[in-house]
């Protein structure tokens, strides 16, 4: 298991096996949302904004 | 012997969906490239190069990336799932509607109007509750349940001011008072894979925005109005929600044309995702065939 500090707070945050690129974790001490932008080495963005014509 | 497809899956986040879609495509042994729609680009000089693909699953995030994709892959000669012109209607609330409507097709009763002024018209000729709902737009978001006359007024002006210009289509729709769910039925082609009530002590039932999902028989009503919902916008792979009228009975509210089954696979015990990806193989075998 990898671990990366939160861009936003520094915190570090577990990725648990099986994670995948462009998969979104949440970061469990400040809450934001994460975007996994490599698997290893473990990295990690801050995920994009909500737009208005998301959804399903 | 057959020749090796080759498969798209166009995506923008790997959601739990993806996940399962990319291992379903993984377990059958699919040769198949993960397109991001952030870093993809198109050329329309060189068409060949997405010709490649026998089919392609779209399952963006942003309606307006995928549909813009859809249309391009459609137009280079690649069959979609779901096709362009599906995604066009079910992405937009009005089109979805009309489609309804032109098929005779129950649906909830709605109104279209395009200045603040004849929406408070057509608001006022259906009578309160009434809900207006963004044409595009998803996951249950700034719907608004209009009570009287001084919400309406403000809900109006709101969004006529503050909105995008799409915003500016009203979309005005009768508040039902469902029994607290509603139900959501997934469409492969000609066959209605399974059906879940969306439960919810809130008037939005979106899982979405916490709405809990339940496992719902799938009775020949529903399976007749699901399939008639999915081929009057064209078919392929779809979510039908349906509403429980108190006076009418069933009728369809929406159709999802990138659906996420998230709580519906656990729920119903299908591979869904599986069922998918054999749709779009069946799909890209059709075009070999041609």
């Amino acid at each position: 298991m990898s671990t990366v500090n939160c861009p936003e707070c520094e915190a570090e945050v577990a990725l648990n096996a099986g994670t995948e690129v462009g998969e979104i974790i949440v970061c469990p001490d400040c809450g934001v949302d994460l975007e996994v932008t490599s698997v290893d080495p473990a990295a990690v963005q801050l995920a994009p904004m909500e737009q208005e014509d998301w959804g399903e | 012997m057959q020749r090796r497809l080759k498969i798209g899956v166009l995506y923008s986040r790997v959601r739990v969906e993806e996940k399962w879609i990319f291992g379903a495509m993984e377990k059958r042994g699919i040769d198949y490239d993960r397109l991001d729609d952030r870093a993809i680009h198109f050329d329309l000089e060189k068409p060949e190069e997405w010709r490649g693909y026998d089919a392609v699953l779209e399952r963006s995030i942003s309606y307006n990336s995928g549909l813009y994709a859809l249309r391009l892959l459609n137009a280079f000669g690649v069959p979609t799932v779901n096709a362009a012109s599906v995604a066009e209607i079910c992405g937009d609330k009005l089109m979805t509607s009309a489609a309804l409507a032109r098929d005779g097709i129950p649906q909830p009763h709605n109104a279209t109007a395009f200045t603040p002024e004849a929406a408070l018209e057509a608001i006022e000729a259906m009578g309160y509750p009434v809900v207006l709902k963004p044409v595009v737009g998803s996951w249950g978001r700034l719907l608004a349940k209009v009570n009287d006359r001084d919400a309406a007024e403000a809900v109006l002006e709101h969004k006529s001011t503050l909105g995008s210009v799409q915003h500016s289509v009203f979309y005005i729709q009768e508040y039902i008072e469902k029994p607290g769910r509603d139900i959501r039925a997934i469409v492969i082609g000609d066959r209605v894979l399974t059906a879940m009530y969306r439960k919810s002590e809130h008037w939005i039932t979106n899982t979405a925005r916490g709405g809990e999902g339940e496992l719902c028989p799938i009775t020949p009503e529903i399976e007749d109005l699901c399939l008639k919902a999915a081929e009057a916008v064209g078919g392929g792979v779809l979510a039908v929600d349906l509403v429980e009228h108190p006076q009418r009975g069933l009728v369809v509210n929406e159709i999802n044309h990138t659906m996420e089954f998230h709580t519906m696979q656990p729920v119903s015990g299908i591979d869904i995702a599986g069922e998918i990806v054999e749709y779009v193989v069946k799909m890209a075998r059709m075009r070999d065939e041609l």
